[in-house]
Parts: structure tokens; sequence; C-alpha cells
């Protein structure tokens, strides 16, 4: 078993600093916004971690595609660490909008395209899990996983379009300019900085959290190998 | 005609074939034995296409497998131990279907031919869901032969038969290896197969460990052939293989 | 020409497997026509809400109807190894693919054509109108595509029938939002600008899924 590399232990310090820095930017350096208040610093939060849940996803389908062309297992470990992590900050993108919704929107929950998204995404992650449980073969899991996955990606754009095209009041953020519809703000450019600094955190929270779960992944394959070798 | 070199083949971290060397001319008959679990059916499916190797190299006929592994199927016939049939069909109808995949010429005719050639002539119109287990291995083995194939592979085939349907596949067994094809068979029934095959071959331990021609063996001593065979390899530790940790 | 000829056996195969056992066709039906009647308790589908919701209720009934056909068809192939059967055939295995995949189109459009005037008689609803039907192709033929694809792989898996829908489902949501919106397009006889993004959607969909799954089939049945 190969001891902690440093480069990790430097980037969870690295992350663990940006981290804090965004906690500092979004609760002080931040203004507070005028019309909805404080619970906009949510904000940060929400669309950050949304971003991440997204590139976990396009994370997996990439390295579905790349285990279907090489059949190299530590594609499919990729794939299960990325969605993993998706499912984790997918679902923390629903609660944190959910949040925000509450007082502006005077609601918990709306059938919103994004929201909508997020939450069908989401099901898509559990149905990835779900399949790859009822598969004992290794093999067969990977391969099946992968081309699920792949659909999965596909169809979620898919799915944005049609929920869009059915209903919308989540606010459009960044580049426009319609004081009138609810629930939207501009952007000051301090506010900018937090938003940018704190989808720069997210991303190497993402790395951080891929690397140690892939390291956990090899760590299982040799336990279990150790265990077969036992038994034989 | 059949080569296989260092043949490995593993299911996540499990190996289940650790190197097999196997090698078949054109027309012998080779029976593989071997203990539940050592292998066979792994060994027959990657033979019959049905699963590609993880390592080795495996060529049937000239062409190596998996990538040409379209060009072999044309030649190759294979009977599981699940009949692969439609219950819902009738026997010729079933025998029709798999015409087509292959684009067979004179399909009536040959579906016939080999009808008459199984036993199973007069119950053509009959669906497959009310013949016996005999009867559709019978028909299975039709199946399989309807293309004419050079190569035969056979997977425990004399399962779940009694001792009339076992002397009825038997016969078509012979009948099927005298036109010249070439035969692989697995098989846990030493007596039947000491009667069919030109040379029977030990799999134990994910590797051939014993091969013995019918000239080498008397019939009475395959049984002490194959207890000794096994029960050496399963005295050695297995050779490591170099993803093995 | 091998690849036509195959995919036609397949499809003839599954038909006149079909049209002597009936086992599928009934299942499906006798499932749909549960479905509608349960809906008939559920929601109140008097004269009024009737035009809003008859969109929706079919397409659910054809959704829950769809998957266990798509189940059966495949489960056939599995049980008694005919998919190794299928396998061994010098056929490209994308041959295989659209042969089932029509067929359990075929199915699906069996049981819709006597769903769809069975409901039209009991709430006195037309609806046989060219534009709703061609959404009932159209977007039957998106489900399918998909569910053919995902059910040759639940049906190797240990939870086979629970997983289908639950892995179909989600993928199919474009299908059902564009296929609902444009029925309820046709039936409240909105313009065309209304409807057309929806049908728009549809084709998308369906000739993007279709293509992926025929370009991934290879790896779904090849160990």
């Amino acid at each position: 078993m190969q001891p902690k590399p440093k480069a990790l232990t430097y980037l969870d310090t690295f992350t663990a600093i940006l981290f804090l820095i965004s906690v500092g930017m979004v609760f002080f350096y931040a203004p507070m916004e005028a019309v909805m208040g404080n619970v906009q610093r949510v904000f940060y939060y929400h669309v950050a971690v949304g971003w991440v849940g997204m590139l976990s996803f396009l994370a997996a389908a990439i390295a579905g595609i790349l285990y279907l062309k090489s059949k190299d297992r530590k594609w499919d470990l990729f794939a299960l660490a990325a969605v993993e992590i998706g499912i984790v900050f997918t679902f923390l993108n629903i609660v944190t909008g959910s949040i925000w919704a509450r007082p502006i929107w005077n609601t918990w929950w709306t059938w919103d395209p994004r929201l909508t998204t997020a939450t069908i995404m989401e099901l898509i992650y559990f149905a990835y899990l779900m399949l790859r449980q009822g598969i004992e073969d290794p093999e067969r899991r990977a391969r099946f996983g992968a081309v699920y996955v792949i659909l999965g990606f596909v169809s979620v754009p898919l799915t944005f379009f049609s929920a869009r095209l059915f209903r919308t009041i989540h606010p459009v953020v960044i580049g426009t300019n319609q004081p009138g519809a609810e629930g939207q703000f501009d952007m000051t450019p301090r506010m900018v900085h937090t938003f940018l600094f704190s989808l720069f955190t997210f991303t190497f929270v993402f790395i951080d959290l891929m690397w140690h779960r892939l390291r956990l992944g090899r760590f299982a394959d040799q336990v279990e190998q150790l265990k077969l070798r036992l038994s034989l | 005609m059949i080569v296989v070199h260092k043949l490995v083949k593993r299911f996540g971290l499990k190996t289940v074939l650790r190197g097999v060397d196997f090698k078949v001319e054109a027309g012998e008959f080779v029976a593989i034995l071997g203990p539940n679990g050592a292998g066979k059916t792994t060994f027959l499916r990657i033979l019959a296409t049905l699963s590609r190797p993880s390592l080795g190299e495996v060529s049937i006929a000239g062409f190596a497998l998996p990538t040409q592994a379209a060009s072999v199927r044309r030649r190759l016939g294979v009977v599981t131990h699940l009949p692969l049939l439609y219950g819902d069909l009738t026997a010729e109808e079933n025998l029709r279907f798999y015409g087509r995949l292959y684009s067979l010429d004179s399909l009536n005719e040959r579906v016939a031919e080999v009808l008459k050639l199984v036993g199973l002539f007069e119950r053509r119109s009959d669906l497959v869901r009310t013949f016996s287990r005999g009867m559709q291995q019978r028909l299975a083995i039709g199946r399989a032969v309807l293309h004419d194939p050079e190569v035969i592979l056979f997977d425990e085939p004399h399962t779940g038969l009694d001792q009339e349907a076992c002397a009825m596949l038997d016969n078509v067994l012979r009948e099927v290896a005298a036109r010249g094809r070439t035969v692989v068979m697995t098989s846990h029934d030493l007596i039947r197969v000491s009667e069919l095959a030109s040379r029977f071959d030990v799999l134990s331990n994910g590797v051939i460990v014993a091969s013995a021609t019918r000239e080498q063996l008397d019939p009475d001593q395959l049984l002490a052939f194959y207890r000794q065979a096994v029960h050496q390899s399963q005295g050695s530790n297995p050779a490591r293989l170099p993803y093995e940790i | 020409m091998n690849f036509l000829r195959a995919t036609l056996a397949v499809i003839a195969k599954d038909l006149s497997g079909e049209l002597r056992s009936r086992e599928l066709l009934s299942a499906m039906f006798v499932f749909a026509v549960l479905v509608i009647l349960i809906f008939n308790f559920a929601l109140e589908l008097d004269v009024k809400t009737r035009g809003t919701v008859t969109a929706g209720v079919l397409w659910v009934t054809f959704a829950f109807a769809g998957s266990l056909g798509l189940n059966r068809s495949m489960a056939m192939e599995k049980d008694r190894g005919c998919m190794d059967g299928l396998l061994l055939a010098p056929v490209d295995r994308s041959a295989i693919y659209f042969g089932k995949m029509f067929a359990n189109l075929i199915f699906m459009l069996l049981v819709e054509a006597i769903v769809l005037p069975l409901y039209s008689i009991l709430y006195n609803i037309n609806l046989f109108q060219a534009g709703f039907l061609g959404v009932v192709i159209l977007g039957s033929l998106g489900y399918v595509s998909v569910g053919t694809l995902l059910a040759t792989m639940t049906v190797q898996t240990r939870t086979r029938d629970v997983l289908l829908p639950i892995l179909l489902f989600p993928l199919a949501i474009p299908v059902f939002i564009a296929a609902v919106k444009a029925s309820m397009g046709y039936l409240q006889e909105l313009e065309m600008e209304a409807i057309r993004p929806w049908l728009n959607l549809l084709v998308v969909y369906d000739t993007v899924f279709t293509a992926i799954a025929f370009m991934v089939f290879d790896f779904v049945v090849e160990e």
C-alpha cells in the first residue's frame, strides 16, 4: 500500500485554505443584496455545488467512453467516484436552491427547469448505482455502468430544454438586465469576484475528493486481490 | 484448426483460465474433462466467440479471435446446455429462423434434411415448448449443424437426459462427427465420452494438465487417468500471472 | 443486405411467436386498461378536466404498459439462452438491436391501437386525428429505442423487473414532456407554432437516442 502522496497532502491544505477564504468572502467581502437580503449569499454555494454536480456528470460520461474504448478498470473506478461525488453535490444544489427559494418565492419547491433537471440528474445517478448493485460480474458492471452514464449524460440537455420550454421562473443571473423579473439581481463587481472564487474553490474541492476516492478504490481492489490469494 | 496459446480469462479480480494451451487438428474429436468450476464452460464460450479472452491468443480456422470473430461464426456450430430455441415457435420455424440469420439457400430443403438427421421430422410442426429435454437437445444440435459448420462445440450436452435420450443423442453425435468435422466437447460423463472422442484433455485449476489420445489410453483406464491428472494439479499452486499481486 | 434480412427475420420471429401465445400483448393490454381504470377513480375525469388531463393519463399508461412489454420481450431471449443463439449468428449486432426495437415498437403500437379507441369511447373524446396519432408514434419510437437497449441490460441483472423503470423513466422524461404537450396541443387544437417545438424535440430525441443505442449495443451484448 503506497503512503499518501505529498502532492495530495498539499492539495488538501490548499483546498482547505481556499475554502476558508471563500467563506470569508461570502460573508464579509460580498455586499448584502438590496432586495433579498442575506439569504442571497446562499447563491455563491448553490451555483458552485451545482457546477460540481455537472462537472461530475461530464467526468463520469467521459470516463464511460474511455472505459468502453480501453476496457481499463481504472476508468470504471473513475466513473463511479465521479457519480458518488455528483450525487452529494447535486443534492446540495437542490437543497440550497430550496433554501434560497423559500424566502424569495415563498415556496420550498418549484417545478422550474433547472431544479427539475437537477432532480432528474440525481435520479439518474441513483439509477446508475442501483444498476451496478444488481450485477455480480465486475466487467459487465463496468460496461453497463459506462453505457448508462453516457445515455444519462446525453439525456440531461434534452431534459433541460424540454423542462425549459415547459415553464420558467428561475432567475437568469449573469449578463441580463431585467429588474422586472422576480428573484433576479444584478451583480456588482464584488459579487462577481466572490462568485468566481467560489466556483474556483469548488473545482478544487472536486479534484481533491476525486483523488481521495480513487485512492480508496485502488486500496479496496488490493484488499480484494489479497483476499482471493488467501482463499486459493 | 483450433489454436489456443496462453489463454487467460479473468472476471474482475478472479482468474478462471490461467494460460491454457490447446490445439486441435481438423477432424479430431476432443473431449475436455475436468472438475466443476475448472473453467470448461468459460473456455468453450471463448471458443464459441461468446466471450472475449483477457490475454493470450485464440484462432479458429486461421481467424484470430476476438478481432475476426465475425468470420469465425459462419464456420462454427455451438450446443450449450441451454437449448437456444424459442418455445413459442415450432421446430421447423426455429430452424427456419436460424437459417435466415445464416443466409442459407434452399432453406426449406435444408431444414427438412436436418430435422430428419436428428429424428424430429414427424414433430416438425409442434411447438418446442412441448418437447422433452432430450428432443430439445436434439433440435439444438440440428440448429448447430444447419449451416454445415466445420467446427462444432458441445458444452456438456448429456446433462439432464435419461439413458434413452442419451443413446439417441450419441447416435446423432456420431453422425455429425463422422462427416469430417472438428468437434470439441466438454463433459462430466466419462463413459459416454470414451466411446465418442479421439482425444481426452483434462482441464483443472485453469490450465490443461493432461492430454491423451485414444490409442494411448484404454477406455477403462480413462477414469484413473482423469483422477490422477486432477489430483496432481490440485496439489500444486497455480503460477502467478503478471497482473496479480 | 444481410443486415436487413437479419433485422426482418428477428421482427418476424417475435411477431409469429407473439401471434401464437399472445402472452405479451394480453399482459400489456390488460395492464393498460387497469391503469386507466385506476386513473378514473384517482382523478376527476369529468368533462371539464378531461381535455387537459387526457394526454397525461394516456402517456403514463403507455409508459407502464410499454415497460412491461420491453421486459417480457427481452426476458424471452434470456430465458432459454436464445440471446446466445442470436449472437452466434454471423450478423451485425445492431441488426439484432433494430429487430428487437421494431418488434417492441409494433407491440407497443398494437396496444395503443386498442387502448385509444377504448379511451375514446369511455370518455367521449375523439382521439383519431392525424397529428395526435403521429405524436403517439414518435413518442413510442423514442421510448422503445432507449427502452430496448436498457431492457437488454436489465434482463442480465439480478434485480431485473424492478430495475427497468428506474433506469428508463429518468432518461425518457423529454419524451414524456414533449409527447404530452404535443398531444395536448393537437387535442386542444392549438396552432402549429405552439406544437412544433415539441415535435422537433421528439424528432431530435428519437434520432439521437436511436443513433447512440445503435453505436453502443455491441457493448451491451458482447462479453
